[in-house]
């Protein structure tokens, strides 16, 4: 099997997406001659022509308005914004427009759009360039929330987005961008649906983007202290997938959902809501990892304390399952 | 050069030699400050990413040079420049850079999103356009004092919302504030001219702001322009609008390597370079050779060497508890 770094599989869905479908369009802040920030657009310019991949003015409110105009008159666009936290920006008509359109026109169309952007912190870039902003749309109906892991995902879920006849909202973590893995190019994937991306019997972890893989990395360190967890990858914020939820629940009546934001009004709360809504008699015990409720510091030994990496996953975990010697480092919330 | 008031023959604007020194002091200081924060940038010191100032010192040191001590700024991610040029600390600002206890936000805010304002800077603005409406608000209040605010924004910001909406709400409340465009010719990595409809000045001009297009490169120019737009403001004659015309000698960010210019265009910009014409001006105007201007570039040069010493041995924050809200 080929390996596929994650922005090249950005790369390759857009591709794909714009060679087997006229009406797809890709649009943005320096994604056609300079091929994005995140390199995650070279060459499309450059096969598909001005008509189809453009750059435009640093409009987001425009760029996204003018996604919702061209998709409710027959075009595909998929847009870029290039900082999550830029979001903020073209809310308006993402959340007023976009997202209402289907239900309120009594369903005499929907807006087929794709909002990429790339979000999340590690990157020393501060608090205004690292949010996780999946969670202030994520009580928006008729808005799609996509959230991958991995580059096969990152493909395959982009493809299934652009194809989607709904908003759909695709985050893209920054530290996931050079992260290569061997992956079936032909993979498909539905808009939805969670994914248990490792087995276990003793306690579940639930994550998104890059969470899932501090996720599989603690589920290593933990399987070396005895404990066996198995992760599920939600993949999408919206729909949420609460039955993969309560499954999992129903296997290892332990878990723990590690969100990289804010604890108050994240969809960790959404995760625990679930399971004590569907699953009550099955808890042994869940509770979040979360950041503080505060903004995303600069300073590097600031980050790196506010992030819930592998190695908090793992003294979390362990403290409260009562196993290992990490207690100290125990980074638990909530619960 | 395209510009609806000659501001090019304007005099020093009451300078003796010494003050004169002091405002090339700055400029310099701002350009060796840029090239210690990308060699430091180089050498993992300085963590995430940088927008520098470099070739632009002329705008933000001329405009605050007319500023009292009641006024106040908004600045930009690629604001150094301009936190430099209100007076924030320099050991403060280096330090706030390497994520230092010392820097002047604690560390917390790193390059893009300095705040000092025991030194006049309401914020620099991480999203471009969000100096453009700050410092309009800032003008409700500064009016009561009879301060003035003033906003330093690049040419690719005068097509955000933010913009439009300011401009148009400062002149129907007739507010003191300054509009300082920095017009570098490139967001990023595109040339103004692929996404920028018509001239950006008669933007203003058609919401009837006072409007020039002057040479930013020219300390003596801005100090002139920005001199006069700021007394305006301040006599109650509404919003202004200054377009500078500048260039930034190095790449938008990080470790871009400026492919889009035009070829040749840095060499000609290279030469009309703000720190070379500040220095030919201060030798034609006043009692001052080379020898002088020199003598001003080690002492900003001995600063620097101090100032990196000082901040590579200064502590890092402890991670810890931290506040909210203001209680
Ligand atoms: C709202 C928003 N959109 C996009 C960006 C990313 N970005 C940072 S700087 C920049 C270019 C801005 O160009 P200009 O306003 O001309 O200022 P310059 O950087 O040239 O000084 C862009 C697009 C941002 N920070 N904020």
């Amino acid at each position: 099997m080929p390996t596929l770094e994650f922005r090249d599989a950005i790369r390759q869905a857009l591709d794909e997406a714009l060679r087997d479908d006229e009406r797809v369009i890709v649009f943005g802040e320096d994604i056609a001659v300079a091929g994005g920030v995140f390199v995650t657009t070279p060459g499309l310019y450059e096969t598909y022509g001005e008509q189809r991949v453009f750059d435009t003015p640093i409009s987001e409110l425009a760029i996204t308005g003018a996604a919702y105009g061209s998709a409710v008159c027959g075009l595909r666009p998929v847009i870029e914004i290039m900082f999550g936290d830029f979001l903020t920006l073209a809310m308006d008509s993402l959340v007023n427009q976009a997202a209402k359109f289907f239900y309120i026109s009594g369903e005499q169309g929907s807006v087929p759009l794709v909002v990429r952007s790339a979000v999340g912190g590690g990157g020393r870039f501060g608090s205004i360039h690292s949010q996780q902003p999946g969670t202030w749309f994520q009580n928006v109906p008729g808005l799609k929330i996509v959230a991958p892991s991995s580059p096969a995902d990152a493909k395959a879920l982009l493809k299934a987005s652009i194809e989607d006849d709904n908003p759909v909202l695709f985050l893209e973590h920054k530290r996931l961008y050079t992260v290569k893995q061997e992956v079936d190019t032909e993979e498909t994937a539905v808009l939805g649906k969670a994914k248990v991306v490792r087995e276990g019997h003793d306690v579940t972890l639930v994550s998104i983007m890059k969470g899932v893989q501090d996720c599989l990395a603690a589920a290593t360190t933990l399987s070396e202290l005895g404990i066996d967890a198995e992760v599920v990858d939600l993949r999408t914020l919206r729909p949420f997938d609460r039955e993969t939820i309560l499954e999992s629940l129903a296997k290892t009546n332990r878990l723990v959902a590690v969100e990289e934001g804010p604890l108050t009004g994240g969809w960790a709360g959404e995760v625990l809501a679930s399971a004590v809504e569907g699953g009550l008699h099955e808890i042994d015990d869940i509770w979040r990892l979360t950041t503080p409720d505060h903004p995303i510091p600069f300073s590097p030994p600031l980050e790196d304390a506010f992030l819930p990496g592998a190695d908090a996953i793992v003294a979390s975990v362990s403290e409260r399952l009562g196993v290992g010697s990490q207690q100290q480092n125990a980074r638990t919330r909530g619960g | 050069m395209s510009s609806a008031t000659d501001t090019t023959a304007a005099p020093a604007f009451g300078l003796d030699r010494d003050e004169a020194l002091t405002l090339y002091r700055r400029m310099r200081l701002i350009r060796r400050f840029e090239e210690t924060v990308q060699l430091l940038f180089q050498r993992g010191e300085v963590p995430g990413t940088t927008h520098l100032y470099t070739g632009e010192e002329a705008v933000a040191t001329g405009v605050s040079s007319t500023l009292g001590p009641q006024d106040r700024i908004a600045g930009t991610y690629r604001g150094h420049g301009h936190a430099l040029s209100v007076g924030v600390d320099p050991q403060a600002l280096l330090d706030e850079m390497l994520g230092r206890e010392t820097g002047v936000c604690k560390g917390r805010a790193g390059s893009m999103n300095v705040i000092d304002l025991s030194h006049r800077l309401i914020g620099c603005f991480g999203i471009v356009g969000g100096s453009i409406a700050a410092a309009t608000g800032a003008a409700i209040a500064l009016k009561r004092s009879g301060g003035v605010a003033v906003a330093f924004f690049g040419e690719g910001a005068t097509n955000q919302g933010y913009f439009h909406e300011c401009l148009n709400f400062a002149k129907v409340l007739n507010l003191p504030v300054v509009y300082i465009c920095e017009n570098n010719l490139y967001g990023e990595f595109t040339p103004m001219e692929l996404v920028t409809a018509g001239e950006i000045r008669k933007r203003a001009e058609t919401l009837q702001l006072g409007a020039v297009t002057i040479d930013g490169n020219d300390i003596w120019t801005v100090r002139a322009a920005a001199g006069a737009a700021v007394e305006r403001a301040r006599a109650g004659e509404g919003p202004q609008f200054i377009e500078a015309l500048t260039y930034r000698h190095v790449g938008h960010s990080r470790s871009d390597p400026g492919a889009y210019r035009k070829p040749g265009e840095l060499d000609e910009w290279l030469k009309r370079d703000p720190l070379k014409l500040a220095r030919a001006g201060i030798i034609e105007r006043y009692d001052a050779d080379d020898a002088t201007v020199d003598e001003v570039d080690e002492s900003v040069e001995q600063q620097i060497q101090e100032m990196i010493a000082a901040a590579l041995a200064a502590p890092f924050p402890t991670p810890g508890p931290v506040a909210e809200f203001k209680s």
